[in-house]
């Protein structure tokens, strides 16, 4: 259960991100997560929903855009997505692979309720 | 609605402090594992045996990390071995910052293998770079033979597995067969060793493998 000090990264790298005047404006943080990345979106936001409690960024939420793992086979060349962590080229069969994507954990993006936004 | 485009790794802090790490590593010629499993799973009794069968022919360092006390540093202080421990007071895993401040109080005078064992848990730890030259997973056999499907993160992110306790295969439902075939369907790459902490089988072959990695100088 890391999830609570990763909320607290996402935390920093908003403050870090966000002019302080406009902090309280923050509404939804854009996470990409890959499945390898250790970390389960619904801890996280539970966590994130813990520590911004009673602060002024109490209106943010964490919204997840889930990538799937896909590996590329280092012989053939083939590129496929990976089903129930079969670490084998469905191609050749090989298992020199590589990951291409599958351990992501980024913040992607901020968005910012504006004035003259509706109710928020 | 207005918004900031920012792409930014959540761990870059961690990942920047880990790369310091492994420059300091490499400029001293240390090289460094990063000892994971779930508690209980032999890794302190495997530095103790490890210790035993090199007798001291490797400069050894160790970066002890638990939630509470220095039970493990002590037992590794016995052999001489310089030892730090980080007590994380609850966290569930080590930081690279945490080794970063643990390197400063630690005499790396002499010192070409320095293993970091990492805190009991077999999720965490693998999200995190603590600036390693690779990660040891220990599983012992009582564990079950699944475990590896059903914490991929951990296995896919090692480069070693040492499957520990095989003195009491003959009590065990545990397929070593099946627990070998599990962690190498996640990671083919997987160089694995099988040992018992208390009967000493698969030592001398786990500590020829450091013995060479120390002669490459890796």
């Amino acid at each position: 259960m890391h999830e609570l000090g990763i909320a607290q990264n996402i935390l920093e790298i908003v403050q870090q991100s966000v002019p302080k005047e406009q902090i309280a404006a923050v509404r939804s943080i854009r996470i990409r997560v890959g499945p390898l990345s250790g970390v389960v979106p619904d801890s996280l936001e539970f966590c994130f929903q813990a520590i911004v409690n009673e602060t002024e960024m109490q209106k943010a939420s964490l919204a997840f855009e889930q990538l799937p793992a896909i590996l590329n086979c280092k012989k053939c060349s083939y590129r496929f997505q990976i089903k129930d962590l079969e670490f084998l080229c469905r191609s050749c069969g090989g298992s020199d692979l590589e990951l291409v994507s599958g351990r992501e954990l980024e913040v992607v993006e901020i968005e910012l309720a504006e004035e003259g936004d509706q109710i928020l | 609605m207005s918004v900031i485009t920012i792409e930014r790794k959540v761990l870059e802090k961690n990942d920047q402090i880990a790369s310091r790490n492994r420059r300091l590593f490499s400029d001293r010629g240390i090289y460094v594992l990063n000892l994971v499993s779930s508690p209980g799973a032999g890794k302190t009794s495997l530095l103790e045996k490890t210790f035993q069968e090199l007798q001291g022919s490797m400069g050894i360092a160790v970066i002890e990390g638990d939630v509470q006390t220095d039970l493990d540093a002590q037992r590794v202080a016995r052999y001489g071995v310089p030892v730090i421990q980080i007590v994380t007071l609850g966290g569930c895993h080590l930081e690279a910052g945490l080794v970063q401040d643990a390197l400063g109080n630690l005499d790396l005078k002499g010192v070409n293998l320095l293993f970091i064992e990492n805190v009991g848990n077999l999720v965490c730890p693998a999200s995190y770079d603590l600036g390693e030259a690779a990660k040891v997973v220990i599983l012992s056999t009582t564990e079950g033979d699944d475990k590896p499907l059903k914490y991929p993160a951990m296995f896919l992110n090692s480069s070693v597995l040492i499957v520990n306790k095989i003195d009491l295969m003959p009590y065990l439902k545990c397929d070593l067969n099946v627990l070998k075939s599990n962690a190498l369907r996640v990671n083919p790459a997987l160089k694995i060793f099988e040992t018992s902490c208390f009967t000493g089988a698969g030592i001398p072959e786990w500590c020829d493998w450091l013995r060479r990695k120390d002669a490459s100088g890796q």
